[in-house]
């Protein structure tokens, strides 16, 4: 089985960052894929996959995060990945209820 | 963030008798009502708010911790508590284990940077083992209140 090893940069895009739910999200998607896939911010690696891991870099709004994966489906578990992240993680309702609240001073 | 930034020390409970998750969180922010960091007139629609939050998805983060929370327009500043299970409380948390350890934040509407960095001093410092050991068998608010401190001074290393 052929390994592939892929890396992008992700930008959080939510103004509320990579907070418990977003990490919920992030997690499960990736626990979905095969490849072991990895986020690093600086010198901080974690696991995809892993909530606790994910609130550890305190990821706010405009972050930006190494999204490295590495296995026979990387390229589709990099593609998922990035899509949630730069769609901002719909269905946050945190994010959703941010939103509405700013349409309302408009 | 240090946890003493925004912990209720007086807040704390170890010993939870509650193992049901709406009961813990009812105790939780019953605590915070006692330790007058949060009005009792507030207490349901915090509690409301709470609970509402964890149907959209566990705040079981994992590893036997878990981090109900909710924004409230009557507080002005994060505020915390923790609290220890024994028996641990089914939590629905996405690696099926129980929790043993609860953080519960309630925070101002309009600052998700203090969560966040709440949530980051939590995960860091609760990935080390010796820290959860530590917390798990503590059987007085003070002793958490003093691992935490000692987690502030970087004693666990993460």
């Amino acid at each position: 089985m052929q390994t592939f090893r892929i890396t992008r940069v992700i930008v959080i895009q939510n103004s509320q960052g990579l907070h418990a739910r977003p990490a919920d999200m992030f997690a499960r998607l990736a626990k979905q894929f095969q490849s072991r896939i990895e986020l690093v911010r600086d010198t901080q690696r974690v696991e995809a996959s892993s909530i606790m891991d994910l609130l550890t870099l305190g990821a706010a709004k405009g972050t930006s995060l190494v999204l490295e994966a590495e296995g026979p489906d990387a390229q589709e578990a990099v593609d998922a990945l990035v899509r949630l992240v730069e769609s901002g993680f719909p269905n946050d309702e945190a994010e959703v209820e941010e939103q509405a609240s700013q349409g309302d001073e408009r | 963030m240090k946890f003493s930034d925004f912990i209720c020390k007086d807040a704390i409970r170890t010993q939870l008798e509650a193992d049901q998750k709406e009961a813990v969180i009812r105790a939780m922010a019953t605590s915070l009502v006692e330790a007058k960091k949060i009005n009792s007139k507030d207490y349901e629609s915090i509690v409301e708010a709470i609970l509402k939050r964890e149907e959209l998805g566990s705040t079981g983060i994992g590893r036997g911790v878990a981090v109900p929370h909710t924004k409230h327009p009557s507080i002005d500043k994060l505020i915390g508590t923790v609290a220890i299970s024994q028996d641990g409380v089914n939590f629905e948390s996405l690696d099926g284990e129980k929790v043993h350890l609860l953080f519960l934040l309630v925070s101002p509407p309009d600052r998700p940077g203090d969560h966040l960095r709440a949530l980051e001093n939590i995960s860091r410092q609760l990935r080390d083992d010796t820290f959860c050991r530590f917390l798990k068998q503590s059987r007085k608010p003070d002793e958490v209140w003093q691992l935490l401190e000692e987690a502030d001074n970087h004693q666990f290393p993460s």
